[in-house]
Protein backbone atom coordinates (compact mmCIF):
# COMPACT_ATOMS: atom_id res chain seq x y z
CA UNK A 1 0.00 0.00 0.00
CA UNK A 2 2.96 2.41 1.16
CA UNK A 3 4.80 1.51 -1.91
CA UNK A 4 1.86 3.50 -4.28
CA UNK A 5 1.37 6.50 -2.37
CA UNK A 6 4.01 9.56 -2.65
CA UNK A 7 7.62 9.76 -1.25
CA UNK A 8 7.94 13.29 -0.21
CA UNK A 9 6.13 14.40 2.55
CA UNK A 10 4.59 17.62 0.78
CA UNK A 11 3.05 15.14 -2.29
CA UNK A 12 1.61 13.07 0.71
CA UNK A 13 0.25 16.34 2.36
CA UNK A 14 -1.67 17.83 -0.42
CA UNK A 15 -3.02 14.17 -2.02
CA UNK A 16 -4.26 13.19 1.86
CA UNK A 17 -6.22 17.25 2.07
CA UNK A 18 -7.47 16.82 -1.97
CA UNK A 19 -10.66 15.18 -0.92
CA UNK A 20 -11.83 17.60 1.66
CA UNK A 21 -10.80 20.89 -0.43
CA UNK A 22 -12.46 19.52 -3.29
CA UNK A 23 -15.56 18.76 -1.67
CA UNK A 24 -15.79 21.97 0.43
CA UNK A 25 -14.15 24.19 -2.33
CA UNK A 26 -16.68 22.43 -4.92
CA UNK A 27 -19.75 22.69 -3.00
CA UNK A 28 -19.71 25.23 -0.52
CA UNK A 29 -16.81 27.94 -2.08
CA UNK A 30 -17.94 27.74 -5.50
CA UNK A 31 -21.58 27.95 -4.38
CA UNK A 32 -21.10 31.10 -2.48
CA UNK A 33 -18.83 32.37 -5.21
CA UNK A 34 -21.76 31.97 -7.54
CA UNK A 35 -24.00 33.36 -5.09
CA UNK A 36 -22.40 36.67 -4.52
CA UNK A 37 -22.18 37.13 -8.75
CA UNK A 38 -25.84 36.17 -8.75
CA UNK A 39 -26.85 39.27 -6.29
CA UNK A 40 -25.58 41.49 -9.56
CA UNK A 41 -27.63 40.18 -11.83
CA UNK A 42 -31.04 40.54 -13.40
CA UNK A 43 -33.77 38.63 -12.12
CA UNK A 44 -35.24 36.01 -14.31
CA UNK A 45 -39.41 35.55 -13.57
CA UNK A 46 -39.30 32.24 -14.02
CA UNK A 47 -36.56 31.73 -11.19
CA UNK A 48 -32.82 31.89 -11.97
CA UNK A 49 -31.18 34.80 -13.57
CA UNK A 50 -30.47 37.00 -16.70
CA UNK A 51 -27.15 37.43 -17.72
CA UNK A 52 -27.25 41.10 -17.15
CA UNK A 53 -25.37 43.16 -14.58
CA UNK A 54 -27.21 45.38 -12.29
CA UNK A 55 -27.21 46.57 -8.77
CA UNK A 56 -31.18 46.32 -8.61
CA UNK A 57 -30.85 43.32 -6.00
CA UNK A 58 -29.52 45.88 -3.46
CA UNK A 59 -31.03 48.98 -4.19
CA UNK A 60 -34.32 46.81 -3.49
CA UNK A 61 -33.29 46.90 0.19
CA UNK A 62 -33.88 49.92 0.60
CA UNK A 63 -36.01 51.57 -2.35
CA UNK A 64 -39.14 50.72 -4.42
CA UNK A 65 -40.67 52.18 -7.31
CA UNK A 66 -44.12 54.17 -6.78
CA UNK A 67 -46.61 53.88 -9.15
CA UNK A 68 -45.30 56.78 -11.15
CA UNK A 69 -42.14 55.28 -11.65
CA UNK A 70 -39.88 57.24 -9.12
CA UNK A 71 -37.97 55.63 -6.60
CA UNK A 72 -38.98 56.32 -3.26
CA UNK A 73 -37.76 54.58 0.57
CA UNK A 74 -38.89 51.35 1.38
CA UNK A 75 -38.49 50.98 5.12
CA UNK A 76 -40.14 47.08 4.68
CA UNK A 77 -36.89 45.03 3.98
CA UNK A 78 -34.84 47.30 6.32
CA UNK A 79 -37.86 46.54 8.85
CA UNK A 80 -36.73 42.83 8.24
CA UNK A 81 -33.39 43.49 8.91
CA UNK A 82 -33.46 45.32 11.95
CA UNK A 83 -36.04 42.83 13.11
CA UNK A 84 -33.04 40.03 12.73
CA UNK A 85 -30.68 41.72 14.64
CA UNK A 86 -33.21 42.81 17.55
CA UNK A 87 -33.86 39.84 17.98
CA UNK A 88 -30.67 37.81 17.39
CA UNK A 89 -29.46 40.11 20.22
CA UNK A 90 -32.02 39.45 22.28
CA UNK A 91 -31.91 35.90 22.49
CA UNK A 92 -28.08 35.93 22.78
CA UNK A 93 -28.53 37.91 25.64
CA UNK A 94 -31.26 36.10 27.34
CA UNK A 95 -29.07 33.37 26.63
CA UNK A 96 -26.22 34.69 28.24
CA UNK A 97 -28.10 35.65 31.34
CA UNK A 98 -29.60 32.26 31.92
CA UNK A 99 -26.47 30.31 30.72
CA UNK A 100 -23.79 32.17 32.71
CA UNK A 101 -24.91 30.97 35.89
CA UNK A 102 -25.38 27.25 34.90
CA UNK A 103 -22.09 27.29 33.71
CA UNK A 104 -20.97 28.54 36.83
CA UNK A 105 -22.92 25.99 39.00
CA UNK A 106 -21.55 23.04 37.05
CA UNK A 107 -17.79 24.41 37.83
CA UNK A 108 -18.73 23.90 41.09
CA UNK A 109 -19.80 20.71 41.24
CA UNK A 110 -17.66 17.40 41.81
CA UNK A 111 -16.44 15.84 38.58
CA UNK A 112 -19.21 13.03 38.19
CA UNK A 113 -22.26 15.24 38.30
CA UNK A 114 -20.33 17.94 35.79
CA UNK A 115 -19.91 15.24 33.20
CA UNK A 116 -23.69 14.28 33.57
CA UNK A 117 -25.15 18.28 33.39
CA UNK A 118 -23.12 18.39 30.66
CA UNK A 119 -24.58 15.87 29.06
CA UNK A 120 -27.85 17.20 29.78
CA UNK A 121 -27.41 20.38 28.02
CA UNK A 122 -25.82 18.41 25.25
CA UNK A 123 -28.20 15.83 24.39
CA UNK A 124 -31.49 19.15 23.19
CA UNK A 125 -28.61 20.57 20.63
CA UNK A 126 -28.23 17.16 19.13
CA UNK A 127 -31.75 16.80 18.99
CA UNK A 128 -34.16 17.71 15.77
CA UNK A 129 -34.46 21.42 16.05
CA UNK A 130 -37.87 21.67 13.92
CA UNK A 131 -39.34 19.19 16.54
CA UNK A 132 -38.02 21.23 19.69
CA UNK A 133 -39.43 24.38 17.85
CA UNK A 134 -42.74 22.56 17.15
CA UNK A 135 -42.75 21.41 20.41
CA UNK A 136 -43.32 25.53 21.57
CA UNK A 137 -46.33 25.72 19.05
CA UNK A 138 -48.14 23.28 21.62
CA UNK A 139 -46.50 25.46 24.07
CA UNK A 140 -47.44 28.79 23.35
CA UNK A 141 -50.63 27.99 20.39
CA UNK A 142 -54.18 28.68 20.75
CA UNK A 143 -55.58 26.46 23.81
CA UNK A 144 -52.08 25.20 24.24
CA UNK A 145 -50.24 23.96 27.25
CA UNK A 146 -50.04 28.10 29.21
CA UNK A 147 -53.09 29.02 27.82
CA UNK A 148 -55.53 26.27 28.29
CA UNK A 149 -55.13 25.91 32.20
CA UNK A 150 -55.59 29.92 32.69
CA UNK A 151 -58.90 29.38 30.46
CA UNK A 152 -60.38 26.89 31.91
CA UNK A 153 -59.80 28.66 35.35
CA UNK A 154 -60.78 31.88 34.70
CA UNK A 155 -58.00 33.99 34.77
CA UNK A 156 -57.34 35.21 31.12
CA UNK A 157 -61.30 34.99 29.34
CA UNK A 158 -59.44 35.37 25.68
CA UNK A 159 -56.24 33.90 23.92
CA UNK A 160 -53.56 35.15 25.11
CA UNK A 161 -52.21 35.42 21.14
CA UNK A 162 -48.41 34.53 22.64
CA UNK A 163 -47.98 32.73 19.03
CA UNK A 164 -46.74 34.38 15.74
CA UNK A 165 -45.31 37.75 18.05
CA UNK A 166 -41.42 38.93 18.22
CA UNK A 167 -41.53 37.39 21.80
CA UNK A 168 -42.79 33.52 20.63
CA UNK A 169 -39.50 33.86 18.05
CA UNK A 170 -37.25 35.49 20.69
CA UNK A 171 -37.99 32.41 23.09
CA UNK A 172 -38.05 29.80 20.37
CA UNK A 173 -33.91 30.95 19.47
CA UNK A 174 -33.26 31.21 22.80
CA UNK A 175 -34.11 27.74 23.57
CA UNK A 176 -32.87 26.67 19.98
CA UNK A 177 -29.61 27.84 21.26
CA UNK A 178 -29.09 27.59 24.55
CA UNK A 179 -26.43 25.00 24.67
CA UNK A 180 -24.31 26.95 22.36
CA UNK A 181 -23.86 29.54 25.38
CA UNK A 182 -23.58 27.22 28.26
CA UNK A 183 -20.89 24.96 26.69
CA UNK A 184 -17.80 26.96 26.02
CA UNK A 185 -18.36 29.45 28.99
CA UNK A 186 -17.88 26.24 31.27
CA UNK A 187 -14.57 25.31 29.19
CA UNK A 188 -13.10 28.52 30.23
CA UNK A 189 -14.50 28.26 33.86
CA UNK A 190 -13.25 24.88 34.07
CA UNK A 191 -9.40 26.28 33.65
CA UNK A 192 -10.23 29.03 35.97
CA UNK A 193 -7.66 29.06 38.93
CA UNK A 194 -10.19 28.52 42.46
CA UNK A 195 -7.14 30.32 44.11
CA UNK A 196 -7.80 33.16 42.71
CA UNK A 197 -11.09 34.25 44.14
CA UNK A 198 -9.72 33.02 47.58
CA UNK A 199 -6.77 35.44 47.38
CA UNK A 200 -9.34 38.18 46.07
CA UNK A 201 -11.40 37.19 49.55
CA UNK A 202 -8.38 37.58 51.78
CA UNK A 203 -7.79 40.88 49.90
CA UNK A 204 -11.33 41.78 51.25
CA UNK A 205 -13.09 41.96 47.53
CA UNK A 206 -16.59 41.57 48.27
CA UNK A 207 -18.61 38.38 46.44
CA UNK A 208 -20.02 40.67 44.33
CA UNK A 209 -16.16 42.30 43.06
CA UNK A 210 -15.01 38.70 43.63
CA UNK A 211 -17.72 37.70 40.06
CA UNK A 212 -17.25 41.05 38.20
CA UNK A 213 -13.52 41.63 38.95
CA UNK A 214 -12.01 38.21 39.19
CA UNK A 215 -14.22 35.20 37.38
CA UNK A 216 -16.15 37.11 34.44
CA UNK A 217 -12.91 38.97 33.33
CA UNK A 218 -11.22 35.78 33.28
CA UNK A 219 -13.47 33.63 31.42
CA UNK A 220 -14.27 36.82 29.04
CA UNK A 221 -12.91 34.77 26.02
CA UNK A 222 -15.50 31.71 26.65
CA UNK A 223 -18.62 34.29 27.20
CA UNK A 224 -17.23 36.03 23.75
CA UNK A 225 -16.95 32.60 22.16
CA UNK A 226 -20.71 31.55 23.54
CA UNK A 227 -22.30 35.11 22.05
CA UNK A 228 -20.54 34.60 18.85
CA UNK A 229 -21.96 31.00 18.71
CA UNK A 230 -25.50 32.00 19.31
CA UNK A 231 -25.42 35.23 17.62
CA UNK A 232 -25.03 33.83 14.26
CA UNK A 233 -26.92 31.05 13.99
CA UNK A 234 -29.72 33.19 15.63
CA UNK A 235 -29.40 36.23 12.63
CA UNK A 236 -29.49 33.19 10.09
CA UNK A 237 -32.76 30.94 11.44
CA UNK A 238 -34.99 29.70 9.41
CA UNK A 239 -37.24 27.45 11.89
CA UNK A 240 -38.09 29.93 14.33
CA UNK A 241 -39.37 33.04 12.92
CA UNK A 242 -41.36 30.34 9.78
CA UNK A 243 -42.95 28.45 12.81
CA UNK A 244 -43.49 30.83 15.74
CA UNK A 245 -43.16 33.75 13.54
CA UNK A 246 -45.79 32.34 11.16
CA UNK A 247 -44.33 34.19 7.75
CA UNK A 248 -45.73 37.63 9.17
CA UNK A 249 -42.44 37.87 11.46
CA UNK A 250 -39.98 37.35 9.01
CA UNK A 251 -36.35 37.41 9.59
CA UNK A 252 -33.20 37.33 7.29
CA UNK A 253 -33.31 33.99 7.57
CA UNK A 254 -36.81 33.47 6.69
CA UNK A 255 -36.59 36.10 3.84
CA UNK A 256 -33.96 34.45 2.16
CA UNK A 257 -35.80 31.06 1.99
CA UNK A 258 -39.32 33.16 0.75
CA UNK A 259 -36.95 34.57 -2.40
CA UNK A 260 -36.06 31.09 -3.47
CA UNK A 261 -39.25 29.17 -2.94
CA UNK A 262 -41.80 31.55 -3.58
CA UNK A 263 -40.70 35.29 -4.88
CA UNK A 264 -38.75 33.33 -7.62
CA UNK A 265 -36.29 36.37 -7.20
CA UNK A 266 -32.48 35.14 -6.97
CA UNK A 267 -30.32 37.88 -7.37
CA UNK A 268 -32.51 39.39 -4.21
CA UNK A 269 -31.89 36.37 -2.72
CA UNK A 270 -28.34 36.00 -3.24
CA UNK A 271 -27.79 39.70 -1.99
CA UNK A 272 -29.54 39.06 1.25
CA UNK A 273 -27.42 36.03 2.18
CA UNK A 274 -24.35 38.59 1.25
CA UNK A 275 -25.55 40.48 3.94
CA UNK A 276 -26.03 37.90 6.34
CA UNK A 277 -22.55 36.24 5.15
CA UNK A 278 -20.87 39.78 6.27
CA UNK A 279 -22.74 40.04 9.59
CA UNK A 280 -21.49 36.72 10.22
CA UNK A 281 -17.54 37.59 9.32
CA UNK A 282 -18.18 41.04 11.40
CA UNK A 283 -19.10 39.08 14.19
CA UNK A 284 -16.32 36.29 13.64
CA UNK A 285 -13.48 38.91 13.01
CA UNK A 286 -14.56 40.71 15.97
CA UNK A 287 -14.04 37.17 17.64
CA UNK A 288 -10.51 36.31 16.24
CA UNK A 289 -9.74 40.26 17.08
CA UNK A 290 -10.79 39.30 21.12
CA UNK A 291 -9.20 36.17 21.35
CA UNK A 292 -6.31 37.59 19.82
CA UNK A 293 -5.70 40.37 22.57
CA UNK A 294 -6.06 37.52 24.91
CA UNK A 295 -2.89 35.50 23.87
CA UNK A 296 -1.13 39.06 23.50
CA UNK A 297 -2.21 39.51 27.54
CA UNK A 298 -1.35 36.15 28.60
CA UNK A 299 2.18 36.36 26.65
CA UNK A 300 2.81 39.50 28.23
CA UNK A 301 1.97 37.99 31.89
CA UNK B 1 -11.29 19.69 44.17
CA UNK B 2 -9.97 20.36 47.64
CA UNK B 3 -8.72 23.70 47.10
CA UNK B 4 -12.71 24.71 45.89
CA UNK B 5 -13.89 22.94 49.18
CA UNK B 6 -11.45 24.75 51.11
CA UNK B 7 -12.83 27.13 53.79
CA UNK B 8 -12.01 30.52 53.78
CA UNK B 9 -9.17 31.35 56.19
CA UNK B 10 -11.05 34.09 57.69
CA UNK B 11 -13.47 32.66 59.92
CA UNK B 12 -16.11 35.34 59.49
CA UNK B 13 -16.27 34.21 56.08
CA UNK B 14 -16.26 30.96 56.65
CA UNK B 15 -19.76 30.78 58.43
CA UNK B 16 -21.24 31.96 55.58
CA UNK B 17 -21.17 29.78 51.95
CA UNK B 18 -17.71 29.09 50.59
CA UNK B 19 -15.57 31.48 48.73
CA UNK B 20 -16.76 31.61 44.72
CA UNK B 21 -19.88 30.03 45.74
CA UNK B 22 -23.46 32.16 45.18
CA UNK B 23 -26.66 31.40 46.50
CA UNK B 24 -29.53 30.17 44.32
CA UNK B 25 -27.12 28.76 42.08
CA UNK B 26 -28.92 25.74 41.99
CA UNK B 27 -32.23 26.55 42.27
CA UNK B 28 -31.17 28.40 39.16
CA UNK B 29 -29.58 25.55 37.54
CA UNK B 30 -33.11 23.56 38.25
CA UNK B 31 -35.28 25.83 36.72
CA UNK B 32 -32.80 26.00 33.93
CA UNK B 33 -32.89 22.12 33.52
CA UNK B 34 -37.13 22.71 33.74
CA UNK B 35 -36.93 25.12 30.75
CA UNK B 36 -34.59 22.56 28.95
CA UNK B 37 -36.38 19.98 29.00
CA UNK B 38 -40.23 21.16 29.60
CA UNK B 39 -41.00 21.78 25.80
CA UNK B 40 -39.51 18.08 25.23
CA UNK B 41 -41.37 16.50 27.75
CA UNK B 42 -45.01 18.50 26.36
CA UNK B 43 -43.84 16.80 23.02
CA UNK B 44 -43.24 13.29 23.86
CA UNK B 45 -46.71 13.35 26.69
CA UNK B 46 -48.95 14.75 23.51
CA UNK B 47 -47.54 11.43 21.22
CA UNK B 48 -50.35 9.48 23.40
CA UNK B 49 -53.04 11.72 22.98
CA UNK B 50 -55.77 9.83 21.84
CA UNK B 51 -57.65 12.88 20.19
CA UNK B 52 -56.95 13.88 16.69
CA UNK B 53 -55.66 17.39 17.94
CA UNK B 54 -52.48 17.68 19.26
CA UNK B 55 -53.28 20.46 21.66
CA UNK B 56 -56.79 19.05 22.96
CA UNK B 57 -55.88 16.42 25.52
CA UNK B 58 -58.88 13.51 26.04
CA UNK B 59 -57.61 10.38 26.69
CA UNK B 60 -54.36 8.41 26.71
CA UNK B 61 -53.59 6.10 22.92
CA UNK B 62 -50.98 5.10 21.33
CA UNK B 63 -53.09 5.01 17.68
CA UNK B 64 -50.99 7.56 16.42
CA UNK B 65 -48.07 5.56 16.81
CA UNK B 66 -49.30 2.62 14.92
CA UNK B 67 -51.05 5.45 12.17
CA UNK B 68 -47.32 6.80 11.74
CA UNK B 69 -45.91 3.24 11.46
CA UNK B 70 -48.21 2.47 8.45
CA UNK B 71 -47.98 5.92 6.71
CA UNK B 72 -46.03 5.15 3.34
CA UNK B 73 -45.03 8.34 3.08
CA UNK B 74 -43.08 8.67 6.21
CA UNK B 75 -41.27 5.05 5.72
CA UNK B 76 -40.29 6.14 2.34
CA UNK B 77 -38.78 9.39 4.24
CA UNK B 78 -37.33 6.69 6.80
CA UNK B 79 -35.26 5.45 4.30
CA UNK B 80 -34.37 8.63 2.15
CA UNK B 81 -32.76 10.19 5.51
CA UNK B 82 -31.38 6.71 6.52
CA UNK B 83 -29.49 6.19 3.25
CA UNK B 84 -28.81 9.80 3.38
CA UNK B 85 -26.80 10.03 6.48
CA UNK B 86 -25.29 6.40 5.99
CA UNK B 87 -23.55 7.71 3.01
CA UNK B 88 -22.54 11.02 4.01
CA UNK B 89 -21.23 9.39 7.34
CA UNK B 90 -19.41 7.55 5.46
CA UNK B 91 -17.72 9.45 3.05
CA UNK B 92 -17.33 12.58 5.52
CA UNK B 93 -15.81 10.68 8.31
CA UNK B 94 -13.17 9.16 5.38
CA UNK B 95 -12.57 12.79 4.36
CA UNK B 96 -12.10 13.96 7.70
CA UNK B 97 -9.85 11.09 8.76
CA UNK B 98 -7.42 11.62 6.19
CA UNK B 99 -7.26 15.30 6.93
CA UNK B 100 -6.97 15.07 9.97
CA UNK B 101 -4.02 12.78 10.28
CA UNK B 102 -2.39 15.01 7.83
CA UNK B 103 -3.08 18.04 9.72
CA UNK B 104 -2.31 16.64 12.90
CA UNK B 105 0.71 14.71 12.32
CA UNK B 106 2.11 16.20 8.82
CA UNK B 107 4.15 18.95 11.05
CA UNK B 108 4.03 22.57 10.30
CA UNK B 109 3.64 23.58 6.55
CA UNK B 110 2.62 26.55 4.36
CA UNK B 111 -1.30 26.72 4.57
CA UNK B 112 -2.07 25.04 7.62
CA UNK B 113 -3.62 27.47 8.99
CA UNK B 114 -6.31 27.82 5.73
CA UNK B 115 -6.33 24.39 5.54
CA UNK B 116 -7.75 24.08 9.28
CA UNK B 117 -10.12 27.45 8.28
CA UNK B 118 -11.29 25.83 4.94
CA UNK B 119 -12.43 22.05 6.96
CA UNK B 120 -14.22 24.28 9.40
CA UNK B 121 -15.58 26.50 6.83
CA UNK B 122 -18.96 24.92 7.15
CA UNK B 123 -19.58 25.65 10.64
CA UNK B 124 -18.92 29.33 10.25
CA UNK B 125 -21.61 29.92 7.42
CA UNK B 126 -24.98 30.51 8.54
CA UNK B 127 -27.06 27.12 6.82
CA UNK B 128 -29.70 29.33 5.08
CA UNK B 129 -26.83 30.73 3.01
CA UNK B 130 -25.14 26.95 2.47
CA UNK B 131 -28.93 25.85 1.24
CA UNK B 132 -29.36 28.53 -0.95
CA UNK B 133 -25.58 28.84 -2.68
CA UNK B 134 -25.56 24.97 -3.27
CA UNK B 135 -29.02 25.28 -4.53
CA UNK B 136 -27.94 27.88 -7.01
CA UNK B 137 -24.80 25.71 -7.79
CA UNK B 138 -26.86 22.66 -8.36
CA UNK B 139 -28.90 24.69 -10.84
CA UNK B 140 -26.03 26.47 -13.18
CA UNK B 141 -24.83 23.86 -13.37
CA UNK B 142 -27.93 21.16 -14.07
CA UNK B 143 -27.07 18.40 -11.63
CA UNK B 144 -30.23 16.75 -11.06
CA UNK B 145 -29.28 13.75 -9.30
CA UNK B 146 -32.31 13.98 -6.86
CA UNK B 147 -30.92 12.00 -3.65
CA UNK B 148 -27.47 12.24 -5.03
CA UNK B 149 -27.93 16.19 -4.98
CA UNK B 150 -28.68 15.80 -1.29
CA UNK B 151 -25.83 13.50 -0.29
CA UNK B 152 -23.29 15.59 -1.86
CA UNK B 153 -24.80 18.89 0.43
CA UNK B 154 -24.61 16.43 3.60
CA UNK B 155 -20.85 15.40 3.17
CA UNK B 156 -19.86 19.00 2.64
CA UNK B 157 -21.24 20.16 6.17
CA UNK B 158 -20.77 16.49 8.01
CA UNK B 159 -16.90 17.17 7.12
CA UNK B 160 -15.76 19.40 10.73
CA UNK B 161 -18.52 17.39 12.44
CA UNK B 162 -16.33 14.57 11.69
CA UNK B 163 -12.74 16.18 11.76
CA UNK B 164 -13.35 17.72 15.42
CA UNK B 165 -13.30 14.15 17.38
CA UNK B 166 -10.81 12.58 15.13
CA UNK B 167 -8.71 15.45 15.50
CA UNK B 168 -8.91 15.79 19.41
CA UNK B 169 -7.98 12.59 19.50
CA UNK B 170 -4.83 12.42 17.59
CA UNK B 171 -3.56 15.22 19.47
CA UNK B 172 -4.08 13.76 22.75
CA UNK B 173 -2.19 10.71 21.15
CA UNK B 174 1.71 10.43 21.68
CA UNK B 175 3.41 9.08 19.33
CA UNK B 176 5.43 6.43 21.27
CA UNK B 177 3.96 3.30 20.02
CA UNK B 178 4.13 4.27 16.21
CA UNK B 179 7.93 4.87 16.78
CA UNK B 180 8.08 1.51 18.75
CA UNK B 181 6.43 -0.29 15.75
CA UNK B 182 8.56 1.11 13.35
CA UNK B 183 11.62 0.25 15.58
CA UNK B 184 10.85 -3.10 15.65
CA UNK B 185 10.40 -3.17 11.64
CA UNK B 186 6.88 -2.37 11.14
CA UNK B 187 6.60 -1.43 7.46
CA UNK B 188 5.07 2.21 6.98
CA UNK B 189 1.58 0.78 6.54
CA UNK B 190 1.34 -1.99 9.02
CA UNK B 191 2.24 0.54 11.68
CA UNK B 192 -0.82 2.68 10.33
CA UNK B 193 -2.89 -0.31 9.91
CA UNK B 194 -2.29 -1.94 13.28
CA UNK B 195 -1.13 0.81 15.52
CA UNK B 196 -2.72 4.26 14.67
CA UNK B 197 -6.05 3.12 13.43
CA UNK B 198 -7.00 0.85 16.38
CA UNK B 199 -5.61 4.06 18.65
CA UNK B 200 -7.69 6.43 16.85
CA UNK B 201 -10.92 4.21 16.19
CA UNK B 202 -12.57 5.89 19.14
CA UNK B 203 -12.08 9.52 17.43
CA UNK B 204 -13.34 7.75 14.27
CA UNK B 205 -16.40 6.30 16.00
CA UNK B 206 -17.08 9.76 17.68
CA UNK B 207 -16.93 11.55 14.74
CA UNK B 208 -19.16 9.22 12.81
CA UNK B 209 -22.11 9.07 14.91
CA UNK B 210 -21.57 13.11 15.31
CA UNK B 211 -22.27 13.25 11.60
CA UNK B 212 -24.58 10.77 11.37
CA UNK B 213 -26.87 12.80 14.21
CA UNK B 214 -26.02 16.41 12.15
CA UNK B 215 -27.23 14.53 8.64
CA UNK B 216 -30.35 13.04 10.31
CA UNK B 217 -31.26 16.10 11.74
CA UNK B 218 -30.55 18.74 9.08
CA UNK B 219 -33.81 20.43 7.57
CA UNK B 220 -33.11 23.56 6.21
CA UNK B 221 -30.42 22.53 3.30
CA UNK B 222 -32.44 18.94 2.68
CA UNK B 223 -35.61 21.31 2.23
CA UNK B 224 -33.77 23.71 -0.23
CA UNK B 225 -31.71 21.12 -1.69
CA UNK B 226 -33.77 18.10 -2.27
CA UNK B 227 -36.11 17.75 -4.73
CA UNK B 228 -39.62 15.96 -4.57
CA UNK B 229 -38.78 12.78 -4.53
CA UNK B 230 -35.91 13.26 -2.32
CA UNK B 231 -37.94 14.14 1.16
CA UNK B 232 -36.01 13.28 4.39
CA UNK B 233 -37.82 12.32 7.64
CA UNK B 234 -37.57 16.04 8.93
CA UNK B 235 -38.92 17.60 5.30
CA UNK B 236 -41.78 15.35 5.76
CA UNK B 237 -42.65 16.46 9.36
CA UNK B 238 -42.35 19.96 8.22
CA UNK B 239 -44.98 19.67 5.57
CA UNK B 240 -46.66 17.57 8.54
CA UNK B 241 -47.09 20.76 11.09
CA UNK B 242 -47.83 23.06 7.61
CA UNK B 243 -50.94 20.97 7.02
CA UNK B 244 -51.91 21.05 10.34
CA UNK B 245 -51.24 19.66 13.90
CA UNK B 246 -52.18 16.13 14.74
CA UNK B 247 -50.63 14.05 17.26
CA UNK B 248 -48.67 11.82 14.88
CA UNK B 249 -45.86 14.96 14.32
CA UNK B 250 -45.78 14.24 17.91
CA UNK B 251 -45.30 10.21 17.59
CA UNK B 252 -43.27 10.43 14.48
CA UNK B 253 -40.92 13.07 16.21
CA UNK B 254 -40.66 11.06 19.57
CA UNK B 255 -39.22 8.45 17.66
CA UNK B 256 -36.45 10.36 15.92
CA UNK B 257 -35.83 12.15 19.56
CA UNK B 258 -34.96 8.75 21.16
CA UNK B 259 -33.13 7.92 17.95
CA UNK B 260 -30.79 10.82 17.81
CA UNK B 261 -30.25 10.76 21.93
CA UNK B 262 -29.66 7.11 21.89
CA UNK B 263 -26.90 7.64 19.46
CA UNK B 264 -25.66 10.50 21.58
CA UNK B 265 -25.27 8.73 24.43
CA UNK B 266 -23.14 6.30 22.17
CA UNK B 267 -21.51 9.03 21.53
CA UNK B 268 -20.75 9.94 24.76
CA UNK B 269 -19.83 6.78 26.33
CA UNK B 270 -17.34 6.23 23.64
CA UNK B 271 -15.73 9.53 23.93
CA UNK B 272 -15.45 9.18 27.43
CA UNK B 273 -13.65 5.83 27.16
CA UNK B 274 -11.32 7.37 24.55
CA UNK B 275 -10.44 10.33 26.93
CA UNK B 276 -9.72 8.03 29.90
CA UNK B 277 -7.55 5.94 27.56
CA UNK B 278 -5.29 8.77 26.65
CA UNK B 279 -4.84 9.57 30.18
CA UNK B 280 -3.06 6.03 30.78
Amino acid sequence: MSKWLPKSAAARRWLGLTPAYVMIGIFMLVPISIMAVYSFLEPNPYGGVLPEPSVAAYVKLFLEYDLEDNLVFNPGYINIIFRSFQLSIMATVICLVMGFPVAYYITLQPENKRNIYIYLITIPFWTNLLIRTFAWIIILGRGGVIETPLLNLGIIDDSLKMMYTDGAIAIGLTYSYLPLMVLPIYASLEKLDFRLLEAASDLYSSRFQIMTKVVIPLCKPGIVAGCILVFIPCIGAFIAPNLLGGGKKLMLGSLVQFQFASARNWPFGSALSMLLLSAVVVALIFYARSARKKEYIQGTA
Amino acid sequence: MTERDLKSSNMAKAKALPVGHYRGLGVWNFFFMVFLYAPIAVLIFYSFNANRMVINWTGFGVEWYIKAFNNEDIQDAVWNSLIVAFVATGVATTIATIGALILARGGNFKGKTASLGLMMLPLMVPEIVTAVAVLIFFATIGLNWGLGNVIIAHITFCIPFAFMPIRARLEGMDTTMEQAARDLYASEWETFRYITVPMLMPGIVAGAMLSFVISLDDFIITLMVGGAGSTTLPVYIYSMIRRGLTPEINAVSTLLLLFSVAIVTAYWFVSKKSNTKTVH
